[in-house]
């Protein structure tokens, strides 16, 4: 194939490219820095499944080709013959300069109080490249409508450059398509259908688009203001429980690699912010697990023994709440699919307003339930009118791993430079399968580990060495995986009101199916209303973020799949090395079985506390 | 949001003629907004439904058009030309002076009776002809004081309902 390369300079530097690469993508071959605010890796990869074409909208990007007479857009610039390239020049230099100082001629906010103040490609640039803004003005009041302060997505166009990373993300990359160019010429504006708030658009919040920024256009809802105030109140309980995707990224925003596990270093900074509790939602994972373990198993033991066709299969996960969104709006025939387990935020705060203020004599009005998560979506599950079973919303508060990076610096905390210290009981035994449910198919190896040990009666360690189930991990967007029963055991007395015996899975296959991203979503939901191999499995995880929980809305900016993948290794280097890295041997979860969820997984009880059902939306 | 029948079967005839696949957007939209004046979020909403089109597309191309509208319009959309070879033309200022005051609305508005949007547009080709404007699609030229009040007066008798 090398006959086939072509041979171009750059910046006087000789390299040779396949045709069709473009320039920009050369240059950064070669390590030469051209900056793109319209330009990000993950809108032009193989993920997206759809033809993408380079927005070219920014024109920071521009470069000087010998022979041609205007600059070029470098990022939208094929390479199909050899050709002679300088990506700084006096010129480059001016037009970039000036396409800065215009873009600052219509961008009106405050820096010093932005959310991306010190995080900002924008901001960045015009530093580099000491942009004048005197030469074209700054305009002294908002052109836009703010947005409305309740919106978790908060989309503020006075702010935004126009790049369109955010529609493309959620057009190609997420297949939401809530956001459309409107008009044309000076008057294009990026909005929703009939232009209205985001919180009443078909968004699933799932703020793919706001990692994807390049400004402060696109920030979620601060709720950090409220949580300081539930601190601040000596009335109150305030508990925290962190998930595990923020533990592998928090350490980006006091500026770690990524993949530097913070979670024992977090334990301590947020005991001394004052949080009363702070409790590791892998518990509230292993019980969600067992719900949905339990739940799987005897919706299989309907349809295959009892002939019910009642119960919904495959069944769907249920513990992303931009996929839960996402089905209500574009897949509500499939919703009795949905597994009826809530998800590990909202049964932590369930049990915690329940079971754990009865066993510490705490008023549950009185408790605030804060959570820490990887996801901007997580805030519109908390208030949803499903979620307050025990009488109190299970979760009052959300913070992202952004908001709370910036509340642990407010409090004058190095987090890097903290001691280690334990989780509280009685929701403090961290595990490795509630670990990895921040990774696409950390859920479904959870489940797997757990339903396969207690069908078979044996060790996962023997079909799985380690216990890692390789076949469902990775970052393909669609993955299945199957697994043969060949043994099984005796019922667990936990779940003997649900079953009596295994004998009707012996030899049977349990066919597993994986989607992460919900462009890929639609790839599956595609395929099952097609009769494909999807619609032959019995469960399937969906994420809705790209690389699951880890890619998540929330997390530290900027992402791509390098900082996703090292993220992912710091995930699967802490399930490796847990004592209890499944489901059903986690102590704090056998114990509420015992004292409080009396009868088991799916019982009366469970399912009044840690179980809901979804709604179309319309 | 629950689409009203008539315009469900509205829109069900008019895919009927331009299909259903996604390049029919833009004709089925022309067609929806040459009936009513302009295009509705139900009638967004069903066209979406019906061709499996983003509702947010059918938004963005609704406001990228000049000629489709998503507010209610006049039943007469004049387009005045605002392009520099028609504002020389010697009664160019006369005849958009006497346009307003017989409309009595300013441009971008619509008249009380709901008969006439006013607008400006770029060039519509009738350079040698100017001043020229568009009412709908009916070309009208050499504009003067007289005339544009004239041709308003046509337009308001012919929308005037027989017997009136």
């Amino acid at each position: 194939m090398t006959a086939d390369l072509i041979t171009i300079t750059i910046d006087g530097t000789a390299l040779k490219v396949s045709p069709g690469t473009t320039v920009l993508e050369a240059a950064r071959k070669v390590n030469i820095a051209i900056p793109t605010l319209c330009h990000h890796a993950d809108l032009c990869s193989d993920a997206v499944k759809k033809p993408v074409i380079a927005a070219s909208n920014c024109r920071m990007c521009l470069v000087d080709v010998e022979g041609q007479r205007a600059l070029q857009a470098s990022c939208a610039l094929p390479i199909n013959a050899p050709m002679a390239i300088r990506t700084s020049s006096p010129a480059i230099r001016r037009a970039r300069r000036d396409i800065l100082a215009l873009m600052m001629s219509e961008h009106f906010g405050d820096c010093p109080a932005c959310k991306r103040n010190g995080n900002c490609e924008l901001q960045d640039l015009c530093s580099e490249y000491q942009v004048d803004t005197s030469r074209f003005g700054r305009p002294g009041k908002p052109l836009f409508a703010r947005p409305d302060p309740e919106n978790i997505i908060q989309r503020d166009m006075n702010k935004c450059v126009l790049c369109r990373r955010c529609l493309r993300t959620c057009t190609f990359y997420q297949g939401v398509n809530a956001l459309t160019p409107t008009g044309k010429g000076q008057d294009v504006s990026i909005a929703t259908f009939m232009d209205r708030e985001m919180m009443d658009a078909w968004c699933i919040n799932c703020g793919q688009c706001v990692n994807r920024c390049p400004t402060g256009a696109l920030v979620e809802r601060d709720d950090t203001a409220a949580v300081w105030k539930a601190i601040e109140n000596p009335d109150k309980f305030v508990v925290i429980q962190t998930a595990p995707a923020p533990r592998a990224s928090i350490g980006e925003c006091f500026g770690c690699e990524p993949g530097t596990p913070m979670t024992f270093r977090m334990n301590t900074a947020l005991k001394r912010m004052g949080f009363d509790r702070v409790f590791d939602t892998t518990f509230s994972a292993d019980l969600t697990i067992l719900e949905e373990g339990a739940e799987l198993i005897s919706r299989l033991y309907k349809t295959a023994v009892l002939k019910d066709n009642s119960a919904a299969l495959p069944q769907f996960t249920s513990c992303s709440p931009g996929w839960i969104k996402f089905i209500e709006h574009f897949y509500p025939d499939y919703l009795p699919h949905l597994s009826s387990a809530k998800s590990p935020q909202q049964m932590m705060g369930a049990v915690i307003k329940t079971y754990f203020a009865e066993k510490n004599g705490w008023d549950p009005s009185k408790v605030v339930t804060v959570s820490l998560m990887p996801c901007t979506a997580k805030k519109f599950e908390a208030a949803r009118p499903e979620m307050r079973a025990s009488g109190y919303r299970d979760i009052d508060y959300v913070l992202t791993t952004r908001e709370l990076a910036r509340m642990i610096k407010q409090a004058g905390i190095d987090l890097p430079a903290m001691e280690k210290s334990p989780f509280d009981n009685p929701f403090g035994v961290s595990t490795g399968s509630g670990v990895i449910f921040a990774a696409t198919g950390g859920v479904m190896e959870a489940a797997l580990r757990t339903v396969l040990e207690v069908v078979t009666g044996d060790k996962v360690e023997n079909l799985f060495d380690k216990a890692d189930i390789v076949p469902v991990r990775g970052f393909d967007g669609v993955r299945m995986a199957e697994v043969t029963v060949n043994r099984v055991g005796p019922v667990p007395a936990i779940l003997s009101r649900l079953v009596p015996d295994f004998e009707w899975l012996r030899g049977a296959t349990l066919r597993v199916g994986l989607a992460h991203g919900t462009a890929n979503a639609v790839r599956v939901m595609q395929d099952i209303e097609d009769g494909g191999p999807l619609s032959t499995c019995h469960f399937i995880e969906f994420m809705a973020c790209p690389g699951g929980c880890l890619g998540g809305g929330g997390q530290p900016i900027p992402t791509s799949w390098e900082i996703r993948s090292a993220r992912a290794n710091a995930i699967y280097g802490e399930d490796a090395n847990y004592v209890v890295r499944k489901s059903h041997e986690n102590e704090d979860v056998l114990r509420i079985y015992r004292e409080f969820f009396k009868e088991g997984p799916c019982s009366h009880k469970s399912h009044e506390l840690l179980h809901t059902h979804y709604q179309e939306r319309v | 949001m629950d689409i009203p029948t008539h315009l469900q079967s509205e829109v069900e005839q008019i895919i009927s003629v331009h299909g259903r696949d996604r390049t029919a957007l833009l004709p089925v939209l022309q067609d929806l907004n040459r009936a009513h004046s302009y295009l509705s979020q139900e009638a967004m909403l069903c066209v979406a439904r019906e061709l499996g089109v983003p509702r947010a597309e059918v938004y963005g191309v609704a406001t990228f058009y000049s000629f489709l509208s998503t507010e209610p319009r006049g039943k007469y959309v004049i387009r005045l030309c605002r392009t520099i070879s028609c504002a020389i033309q010697g009664k160019y200022h006369p005849a958009v002076s006497a346009l307003l005051e017989e409309l009595g609305v300013a441009f971008g508005e619509t008249t009380r009776d709901g008969l006439f949007t006013l607008e400006r547009t770029n060039c519509i080709g009738l350079c040698d002809q100017g001043p020229a404007m568009l009412v709908n699609d009916e070309v009208h030229v050499n504009l003067t004081e007289r005339s544009v009040r004239a041709i308003v007066r046509e337009y308001r008798r012919k929308a005037a309902p027989v017997g009136a």
